[in-house]
């Protein structure tokens, strides 16, 4: 049978260096990343209940992590990762219904999604330490 | 049998590679869970700001309150889930190494129950009490 020439030395295709900047590739980057981190993220939210659950002692040691310098830069990134995988999402839900697919709005969407994931994060943290740092 | 696999070769049909029939539900699940989850996520983004600063008895009581411990344990299935199927796909783009791969499917798929299942765990602890 025909086999395709196996050894390494195959010409590649162009990756992803050759191409220049859109803003439509960042956020797709941007959305895949998100999600891994995210994923991982998971496992502060579930360290934060299973500490609420099991007592004062272990729930204070969370809650000076998160406190602390260090948690609070990764609750900020996690905060981000949220609400920008969020947006991206509906981003999909418009290109599920066929619509949006022209690049004006391909362009104009992938903007909207990262200033609104900007914006909403700095809004969420404002009143959080508003309420919070009051109390 | 199918249609669909008279453009596979002999070798790759008794490999069993191709199509698992499966892309639909994978996407839908997906979709479905993303919704949920836009709410979700709205709902503990809520939740978690009202609880910044919080003592400890606040947010014990207020983790134990009916409607919002069934809204994270919404969360964490819909979630899981999501998260999984998300990951899958990472896992099948960049391992392309058929044993690694399994492994690392499998893992995804340990790692989404485990996670799961103790988040789980915490918020029935903390609603019917140590």
């Amino acid at each position: 049978m025909a086999q395709a020439n196996p050894s390494d030395n195959r010409p590649l295709s162009p990756h992803l260096q050759v191409y220049k900047f859109m803003i439509n590739t960042v956020m797709s980057i941007f959305h895949r990343m998100t999600g891994m981190a995210l994923y991982f993220g998971t496992l502060l939210l579930a360290w934060w209940l299973i500490a609420a659950a099991y007592g004062p002692e272990h729930f204070a040691v969370a809650n000076w992590f998160f406190g602390s310098i260090f948690g609070q830069i990764i609750l900020f990134g996690y905060t981000w990762a949220l609400l920008h995988h969020l947006l991206g999402g509906v981003r999909h839900f418009i290109w599920d219904t066929g619509a949006g697919f022209d690049l004006a709005t391909i362009d104009r969407l992938g903007w909207a999604t990262i200033i609104g994931s900007v914006s909403l994060t700095l809004l969420v943290w404002i009143v959080a330490l508003t309420l919070g740092g009051a109390s | 049998m199918s249609s669909h696999s008279d453009m596979q070769t002999p070798l790759r049909k008794v490999r069993g590679l191709g199509s698992a029939k499966e892309g639909a539900d994978h996407f839908w699940l997906q979709r479905v869970t993303a919704v949920a989850n836009l709410f979700l996520v709205a709902f503990l983004i809520g939740l978690l700001v009202s609880l910044a600063g919080a003592d400890y008895a606040t947010v014990k009581s207020t983790l134990a309150n009916p409607f919002i411990a069934v809204g994270l344990l919404l969360l964490i299935t819909s979630g899981m889930i999501h998260m999984r199927l998300g990951m899958q796909v990472v896992i099948e783009d960049y391992v392309s190494h058929e044993g690694l791969k399994l492994v690392a499917l499998m893992m995804n798929t340990f790692f989404a129950i485990i996670v799961g299942a103790a988040s789980a765990l915490a918020i029935l602890k903390l609603s019917f009490g140590s």
